[in-house]
């Protein structure tokens, strides 16, 4: 494997009982690519961002992570990813910086390191008034923020992010992508899901998935003229409707 | 790494340091954890009075004679007994048990005093409402007493002897007074410690699931055991508060003796902590919701109060009663509290439920880490 491989799937497939969520995915994505996953509710994004994670173990197929097999060492590989999962998941009863220094300690962070990281992080998320606010206290778009502070606390190689923006107001939306692209400057790989179409077209590549199948993958102007579509929302809708077609 | 690096990178400290400052911040659950066991003891010290005394009596005396008077001032002297009324006849007397007015009735027949003189066996009869046995055992014993102190006595008489041939004193070792609060306030120690043990930490996992924190923090290179035990090490410091408050409780209000060492009372009640923190995380590592939590919490709750010993002595109880209670914490644990508090006895005494705390303590957190899998599905 080619050291510019972030994330590569073989035949990764996952079934619930005799429902197949994600089906057979053959996937690469490329070192410092901020690469989209797209499709309807129950398309399968989040079951691949869990199997990627280690949080959901494959059916059958194989994953690897920055180069590492997920199945075979996946507590090397959560040392090298960071997570956004698609709920808010940190503690409301500890303050932002608590939150920080909590995570950032888990990955090893002590001491000097875990101060400077802290302050390098609330400063570059725009993050020192609120500090010391509670995180259940925080707006929507803070507690993004927040997040992705602490899931970037120990410097991630690859980044997932689930459904990051989702309730989210348009400036507060603008403004997660700049820090987003900030990381992918720095050389982080990003796999984010969303059901923005005008954040598909922030990303460098997209992928479709519909029904757990994925269908389309390529550059947004690539997908459109795959699809003879004028936007993305347009395959989007398109997707949607032949996926209802299939269950009438 | 050596060892010592190896322990100071482990990810146990900061789940312990975020624990701490959760339970702190948490003011209600921490204030209903210590409140609540000592109204608890409050309530249950007072309210649980196994030995039962002044039975409302009424007397049937159709002998009306010296010797009959002299057998009810025998029965009121036991002090079980509480002449509420004397009625003229059965039908008056069967009426007053039935409405539940009195609780036994002494029945002396007109023949009494006759059958006495003659040196015949003289009868006379006590009914007691016995629809609840451990009401109506302490009155049919000092009934029974009674009876025999008065016949050792008229024989006595009879015979010329100044004093009656056989004497038999009971000495009650380590509770001289009888009284229950003794005996029942080191068990309270045990079972609310049990209860908030167990049901707090079976809270404690699926609570971080429900919320959804979980999720995030298991995709963090977190290790299980560092998982499992910062969150129930904070709760070994809330159990000895707990514990503390009972005892000064029991001493100041109940009067309850503590004769043996408390050091060594509080290094045993190490083990049990942690086994009914480890039992009350693998329930956590096993449920879906904290409703199914506190479900399951509480099927756990009955068998702790019924077959420990808590209430009744397991010795009369089957076999199948006895194993399980075995395998209860709490089963081992009020040897370990009835005998170091009321009998000052050490560790030599100790070792067996000891070492069954240690390996329950063991078994449960092992299981437990086992259980538990850094995955959602």
């Amino acid at each position: 494997m080619t050291d510019d491989v972030a994330i590569h799937t073989e035949g990764l497939r996952k079934s619930f009982g005799r429902i197949a969520a994600v089906e057979s995915l053959n996937l690469t994505v490329g070192r410092g690519e901020v690469f989209g996953l797209l499709g309807p509710n129950g398309s399968g994004k989040t079951t691949t961002i869990r199997m990627l994670t280690g949080l959901v173990a494959p059916t059958s197929g194989r994953a690897t992570v920055d180069g590492v097999d997920v199945s075979e060492a996946p507590e090397l590989v959560r040392r090298r990813i960071g997570y956004m999962s698609q709920r808010f998941g940190l503690y409301d009863d500890l303050t932002a910086a608590e939150n920080i220094r909590f995570y950032a300690s888990i990955y090893g962070l002590r001491g000097d390191a875990r101060r400077l990281r802290l302050e390098e992080l609330a400063s570059e998320l725009g993050f020192n008034e609120r500090l010391h606010q509670m995180a259940g206290t925080l707006s929507g778009g803070w507690k993004q923020r927040l997040a992705l502070a602490c899931a970037t606390a120990h410097r991630p190689r690859v980044l997932f992010l689930d459904e990051p923006t989702a309730g989210v107001d348009p400036a507060a939306r603008r403004q997660f992508w700049e820090l987003i692209h900030g990381f992918a400057r720095q050389g982080v790989t990003i796999l984010v899901t969303t059901h923005y179409m005008d954040e598909a077209e922030r990303c460098g590549r997209l992928a479709f998935l519909s029904r757990g199948h994925l269908i389309a993958v390529g550059t947004a102007a690539e997908v459109r003229a795959q699809f003879s579509q004028p936007s993305i929302e347009d395959v989007f809708i398109e997707l949607q409707r032949r996926d209802e077609g299939v269950t009438a | 790494m050596s060892p010592l690096d190896r322990l100071r990178a482990s990810t146990i400290w900061p789940m312990l340091w975020k624990e701490f400052i959760q339970m702190r911040r948490d003011r209600l659950t921490l204030g209903m954890m210590l409140g609540i066991p000592a109204i608890q003891l409050v309530m249950f010290g007072y309210a649980i009075q196994t030995e039962v005394r002044h039975l409302p009596t009424v007397v049937l005396d159709e002998s009306r004679s010296s010797e009959s008077l002299a057998l009810v001032d025998q029965l009121r002297n036991t002090g079980s007994f509480d002449i509420v009324a004397y009625v003229p006849d059965r039908k008056a007397l069967e009426r007053e048990i039935r409405s539940g007015r009195a609780m036994a009735g002494v029945v002396i027949p007109p023949a009494f005093l006759t059958d006495l003189r003659r040196g015949r066996t003289a009868e006379a009869q006590l009914i007691v409402d016995a629809a609840d046995p451990l009401a109506s055992s302490a009155a049919m014993s000092g009934a029974v007493q009674a009876g025999a102190a008065r016949s050792a006595a008229i024989l006595a008489r009879t015979a010329g002897r100044g004093a009656p041939p056989l004497d038999v004193r009971v000495r009650p070792w380590y509770n001289p007074g009888l009284r229950s609060a003794v005996y029942i306030v080191p068990g309270i120690i045990g079972v609310l410690l049990s209860v908030t043990m167990i049901l707090i930490t079976s809270m404690s996992i699926v609570r971080e699931r429900e919320r959804g924190t979980l999720e995030q923090l298991i995709v963090t290179p977190i290790d299980k055991t560092s998982l499992m035990l910062g969150k129930i090490v904070p709760f070994v410091l809330v159990g000895y508060v707990q514990m503390t408050v009972i005892l000064l409780l029991g001493r100041f209000l109940f009067d309850v003796p503590i004769r043996g060492s408390l050091p060594l009372l509080y290094l045993l009640t190490f083990a049990f902590i942690v086994a009914s923190l480890g039992l009350g995380l693998f329930i956590s590592t096993a449920v879906r919701s904290q409703t199914q939590a506190m479900q399951l919490g509480f099927f756990f709750l009955m068998p702790n109060i019924l077959l420990s010993g808590f209430m009744f002595p397991r010795e009369a109880m089957p076999a199948v009663a006895q194993w399980i209670g075995a395998v209860l914490p709490l089963t081992h644990f009020l040897k370990v509290l009835r005998g170091i508090i009321l009998k000052d006895v050490g560790i030599v005494e100790l070792w067996q439920p000891t070492l069954v705390l240690v390996f329950l303590a063991t078994l449960f957190i092992v299981l437990s880490v086992r259980r538990f899998s850094k995955r959602i599905e």
